[in-house]
């Protein structure tokens, strides 16, 4: 294996952890604000009400 | 000082200060059981690379437009907070071992003393544990001081946080001669989890475009906010667990 796989894995490793499906949920709803908020509508209850989501299924997902 | 001031370096004391206690934990023991002078070595070596890495991302970082930085900064917050935050429910709720620095300096102690007898001067064993475990423990805080401080431009306020943060946590395990075993990591990271959640919501959804009510004020409730939904989710795993509830009986 190349260094530069072993970096991009260590990196990976490093940000993201073992819960990648929290990381994705994350990047749809910074997505879903930014397509929000330049339709001209409020967005900024999509961050609280995600998070507090991701987070209980990720603990769900652990707690199993 | 502004209250995301306030937020940056209260966030950086803390996670640095954590990080701190487990680092001194494993240099302790490399150093009592080894060799001081190379743990010692180790640790340099181990703050210079970091040093480096501040240096050189810091000014790259302060280069990217602000609402690029505060998505690319919530985004990568939010991940890694989450995650903090997660390991923290975990261990409140008994799902997870509680860190144990008396236990972490025995069982690095018991490594040491097993591992191979330096036959030169150069004790390499205790030079690399010192070495990754600062360097290891120091990444996660170099992480936090680059994002926090880049995003608020004010990495050198980031910077004397995470060295104040050193500075005690050092001058404590030079006075006890031990692992700090009585700092209260768990709540500590329970803290750092909530911080880097709710800053990582707050800069990214304004990175993303939105507006917060109330601008940098939205901050006095989304920590709290971010707080009690973590105390609620203990309580929820405790139930879903049939273990009893803060404030009753074991």
């Amino acid at each position: 294996m190349s260094w530069l796989v072993r970096a991009a894995r260590a990196v990976w490793e490093f940000v993201v952890g073992d819960d990648p499906l929290t990381a994705v949920g994350v990047v749809v709803a910074l997505g879903a604000t930014a397509v929000i908020a330049g339709a001209g509508a409020p967005a900024w209850w999509v961050m609280p009400l995600a998070v507090v989501a991701l987070l209980a299924l990720s603990l769900r997902r652990a707690a199993r | 000082m502004s209250g995301p001031q306030l937020g940056l370096a209260i966030s950086v004391f803390l996670a640095c200060a954590v990080e701190a206690v487990e680092a001194l934990t494993i240099v302790l023991a490399v150093g009592i059981t080894r060799s001081w002078r190379w743990a010692l070595t180790g640790v340099a070596v181990a703050t210079l690379a970091l040093a480096v890495i501040v240096a050189a991302l810091g000014p790259a970082l302060d280069a990217i437009p602000i609402d690029t930085l505060r998505v690319i900064v919530g985004a990568l917050l939010l991940v890694f907070g989450l995650q903090w935050l997660r390991k923290a429910v975990l261990r409140a709720a008994g799902l997870k071992a509680q860190r144990d620095e008396a236990k972490a300096f025995a069982a690095e102690t018991d490594a040491a003393r097993t591992a191979a007898v330096a036959t030169t001067d150069f004790d390499g064993y205790a030079f690399t544990i010192a070495f990754k475990g600062v360097l290891l423990e120091g990444l996660e805080v170099a992480f936090i001081v680059l994002t926090f401080g880049a995003n608020q431009h004010d990495i050198g306020l980031a910077a004397i946080a995470a060295a104040v943060a050193i500075a005690v946590v050092v001058a404590a395990g030079i006075a006890v001669r031990a692992p700090l075993a009585r700092v209260p990591e768990n709540a500590m990271k329970f803290a750092v989890g909530v911080m880097l959640t709710s800053f990582g919501v707050f800069w990214g959804a304004e990175g993303a475009g939105a507006n917060w009510p109330g601008g940098d004020a939205a901050l006095l409730v989304i920590v709290p906010g971010v707080l009690l939904v973590g105390l609620g989710l203990v309580q929820w795993l405790k139930r879903a667990a049939g273990a009893p509830a803060v404030g009753e009986p074991a």
